[in-house]
């Protein structure tokens, strides 16, 4: 019975996909892609097309990942509520979605502006990607119309639909909402990856008549897993700062302490989303350079190669934030203070590696001093700039995240099975036998040529995974019947809620520049190898523009959060009634 | 007070990565320029500069082939030692086994840009493959799409490298690659087959008044057979500004039609130009 809603999810997403091909694929493939010239990009009141549509398409998916993602930790903490019987589950994932909701007509208004912008700045290639892709559009459509109304009868029947049988019903829409929003994305993702390696084309772009082929790129799978990763994380992230910013705005004990919660739980979820997303960027990364060694390059180690040190900067603070946020939950409870100690060690891993992956390879240097250094690569610092040096560091880094998270665990249970000390000890073996492989794969990197430098960090992520798999495990069984200790909700720094908010401005910046590099690693071509971009924007810009630039979009994507967030909280206050105002 | 504290601090993490952004190389990277080359005028020397220029630019050869192992360095290694290495090394196969040095140079690197899998040097295949597929991509192919005269280019650029003798061949007149933008799809255009479209394609009567222009710009050319025999005329179309007629300027008849033209064309055209009788500028 409850397995039903999972079939009926599978067998939405395998009948909306393979549709195309199934009443609706192209039989007049019309020939190869075309050749724009430079007429064929209109200026409006002199601004060309890639302002517009960057900052469209990047709001939109912001939005688009943010309700994307709510819904799926929704149903998660609505279940765990209905699992555990505690009531406050349910009130939590009714409050994310309240949030979500408000967002979602924001996400379909960008939508639609974006599909504008493309059809009126990019014609040609518009014209051509319809042609490839040709039913898909109207499975798009189908999807989204399904979407909506999953999403409002999810959110509708929330309080009808709250007790006993009733409820699974309930879970079942939202499993089926989730199912649907899913696929939506996968369909608008094989839209970017085809444009980044064509597939279902010949070499010179003629469809070869299959929607499902052109669908099928060689990076569409490692690219949903890394969407679909990214949105939980990001969903959690922008949550995380909503609960903060009502946690600071009260006095109230209580409220403190249900805002303290759902601020602990979103930065739970971000991190637990965040956690594998350097794998899936590993994978994605390791697809694109098997595909074309030259992209990969570009991407790396040519002319967009600086922005990764951005990244690890983003990514730097954000692991930094969330570490410190946890920390200073330690001191909810009375047994996190015996962890205490441990934090430095902690904070001086994560220092180290943070350092380590924002040393570039080569550094910004006079003549004179790249004379006196004989290079523009420091001798000493200068390997810590290569792929396994960084690669050796976000393991450590994520495994010392990890651990800052199972401290916090244990701060409120004590073990009570006999065998806990063995328990600990396998722990602390997985813990120092991932770090040697990951520190001696590391050093592998260094001895082998490029096209084995990514596969030498398969190793490398094989052991945070066995380590945080493994862990949890054996923890969940070692704590079985272990000694719950009160945590003290509320009883945080008004400065430890300041991590929440760095979370969702890191991660909105990461995104919009990681999408970005995702973009531009198809240098000047529309559809790489057969279809260029002969407009008057097919350049790279410079950093310090493309980085202007996504502050930019940052700030207007944060003024409409704000909005949100808002638009959601006046939705629950009451205007006194004129009777009760004058007192009569 | 909490709105503005939490906006306050917000925008100074986000100006703080706005500012990293900034103090960051700054370099903009443009599509590949499409450089203006006049095939037939290049010397052997201009041909080496242009392979030097494809290098670095169009051919994106650097962003693999230098210190950093993802490719062989070849601008920083003994190039003529390594190339008869790699030629002698028994797993190569190719078809530059057993010609001469210099032959053999370019008959490998052409290999090596237009099959790059025949021969992969051992430590540069892509992974798992056991070296038997080179991750380098067609030179002729997209995205680098380069023509055969700048392929020829490219070899002529790494043979002198190598110190060997270059043997690739001048660009002929005959190779239409004005510009290092590909052509696809367009076959070469074939030989006229008759006077008239010899002028078509030459544009004679845009100056003179032949097949009924009316151009008064160039002499009139009615009765011109009568004139001047068939040598004069070669003379005069091939070196127009040896003797000009009296009322016209030197310098406006173009002087390369030499190269621009096939012999067959021009034979066509001074058969053409000895028939002409007075009166007669029409066919």
């Amino acid at each position: 019975m409850r397995w039903r809603p999972l079939l009926l999810a599978l067998g939405t997403v395998a009948l909306t996909v393979a549709l195309p091909d199934l009443g609706l694929g192209a039989e007049d493939t019309g020939g190869p892609a075309p050749t724009p010239t430079a007429a064929d990009y209109p200026r409006i009141a002199g601004v060309t097309g890639r302002p517009v549509v960057w900052a469209l398409a990047q709001m939109h998916l912001f939005l688009a990942a943010f309700v994307l993602a709510v819904p799926m930790f929704v149903v998660a903490i609505e279940l765990t509520g209905v699992l555990t019987g505690d009531d406050r589950y349910d009130r939590m994932a009714h409050e994310f979605m309240k949030i979500s909701m408000a967002a979602y007509a924001f996400t379909a208004l960008t939508g639609g502006a974006l599909a504008l912008a493309l059809f009126v700045f990019y014609p040609v290639l518009m014209g051509y990607l319809l042609r490839v892709f040709d039913g898909q559009v109207l499975i798009y459509a189908l999807l989204f119309i399904l979407e909506s109304f999953f999403l409002y009868l999810y959110y509708y029947t929330w309080n009808a639909l709250r007790y006993g049988d009733r409820k699974w019903i309930h879970l079942s829409i939202g499993v089926l909402l989730n199912a649907v929003g899913t696929t939506l994305m996968f369909v608008a993702n094989s839209w970017a990856t085809f444009m980044m390696a064509p597939s279902g084309v010949d070499e010179v772009g003629t469809p070869l008549g299959s929607v499902w082929a052109a669908m099928q790129g060689p990076l569409w799978n490692p690219l949903n897993l890394h969407r679909f990763l990214a949105n939980i994380a990001y969903g959690g992230a922008i949550v995380g700062a909503y609960a903060a910013y009502r946690f600071l705005a009260t006095d109230r004990p209580e409220e403190r302490a249900h805002y303290d919660w759902m601020g602990y739980t979103a930065n739970f979820i971000a991190i637990l989303g965040f956690l594998p997303l350097p794998f899936a960027g590993y994978w994605l990364m390791a697809e694109i350079y098997a595909y074309s060694q030259q992209m990969g390059i570009t991407a790396m180690g040519g002319v967009l190669a600086w922005l990764f040190i951005i990244q690890a900067v983003l990514i730097g603070s954000i692991l930094l934030a969330a570490n410190y946020y946890l920390w200073c939950g330690l001191m909810r409870t009375e047994g996190g203070r015996r962890f205490v100690p441990w934090v430095k060690y902690i904070a001086v891993v994560l220092v180290a590696g943070f350092l380590v992956w924002v040393t570039p390879r080569t550094l910004i240097l006079t003549p004179q001093e790249v004379l006196a250094m004989g290079g523009t690569g420091h001798p000493l610092l200068g390997p810590l700039g290569i792929m396994p040096a960084k690669n050796t560091a976000v393991n450590l880094m994520l495994l010392a995240t990890f651990l800052s998270f199972q401290l916090f665990r244990r701060a409120s249970r004590t073990p009570t099975v006999p065998w806990a000390w063995i328990g600990n000890c396998v722990i602390a073996a997985l813990y120092l036998v991932a770090a040697i492989n990951i520190v001696a794969a590391g050093i592998y990197g260094y001895i082998t040529p490029t096209v084995y430098k990514v596969g030498a960090s398969v190793p490398q992520v094989v052991s945070t995974l066995s380590v945080i798999v493994f862990v949890l495990l054996i923890e969940a069984f070692m704590y079985r019947g272990a000694v719950a200790r009160p945590i003290a909700w509320g009883r945080m720094s008004s400065r430890s809620q300041y991590a929440l908010f760095v979370l969702p401005v890191a991660f909105t910046w990461l995104m919009a520049l990681m999408g970005y590099i995702r973009s531009s690693i198809r240098t000047y071509w529309h559809v790489y190898t057969i279809m260029k971009d002969r407009s008057p924007d097919a350049y790279i810009p410079t950093i310090g523009e493309v980085g202007n630039y996504i502050t930019v979009i940052t700030l207007v994507f944060m003024a409409v959060i704000v909005f949100i967030f808002w638009l959601s909280q006046i939705g629950e206050t009451r205007q006194a009634a004129p009777a009760a105002e004058t007192g009569r | 007070m909490t709105f503005l504290r939490v906006t306050l601090f917000s925008l100074v993490v986000l100006l703080a990565y706005t500012l990293f952004a900034n103090i960051l190389p700054q370099v903009q990277s443009n599509p590949p320029a499409e450089e203006e080359i006049e095939p037939a005028s290049l010397d052997r020397a201009g041909q080496i500069a242009w392979g030097e220029r494809l290098f670095e630019g169009k051919g994106a050869c650097t962003l693999c082939h230098k210190n950093l192992g993802r490719a062989p360095d070849l601008l920083g290694m003994d190039l003529g030692e390594e190339l008869r290495s790699r030629i002698a090394d028994p797993a190569y196969r190719g078809a530059a086994e057993g010609l001469e040095e210099a032959e053999a140079f370019e008959v490998y690197l052409r290999e090596s840009m237009l099959d790059p899998s025949a021969y992969v040097v051992p430590g540069f295949g892509k992974k798992g493959t056991r070296d038997r597929e080179s991750p380098m991509p067609r030179a002729d192919a997209p995205p680098v799409s380069l023509t055969p005269a700048e392929i020829d280019a490219l070899i002529a650029f790494l043979q002198d490298r190598a110190g060997v003798e270059v043997t690739v061949p001048l660009p002929a007149a005959e190779t239409e690659v004005a510009a290092a933008e590909p052509v696809t799809g367009t076959a070469e255009e074939g030989p006229a087959t008759t006077a008239e479209e010899v002028i078509d394609r030459y544009a004679c009567a845009a100056c003179h008044d032949l097949l009924g222009s009316g151009a008064e710009v160039g002499p009139p050319l009615a009765g011109i057979g009568t004139r001047l025999d068939r040598e004069a005329l070669r003379r005069a179309i091939l070196d127009p500004d040896a003797e000009i007629p009296p009322g016209y300027e030197p310098g406006l008849m173009p002087t390369d039609f030499g190269e621009q033209m096939r012999a067959s064309e021009l034979e066509l055209l001074l058969d053409y130009l000895a028939g002409l009788e007075a009166g007669e500028a029409k066919p």
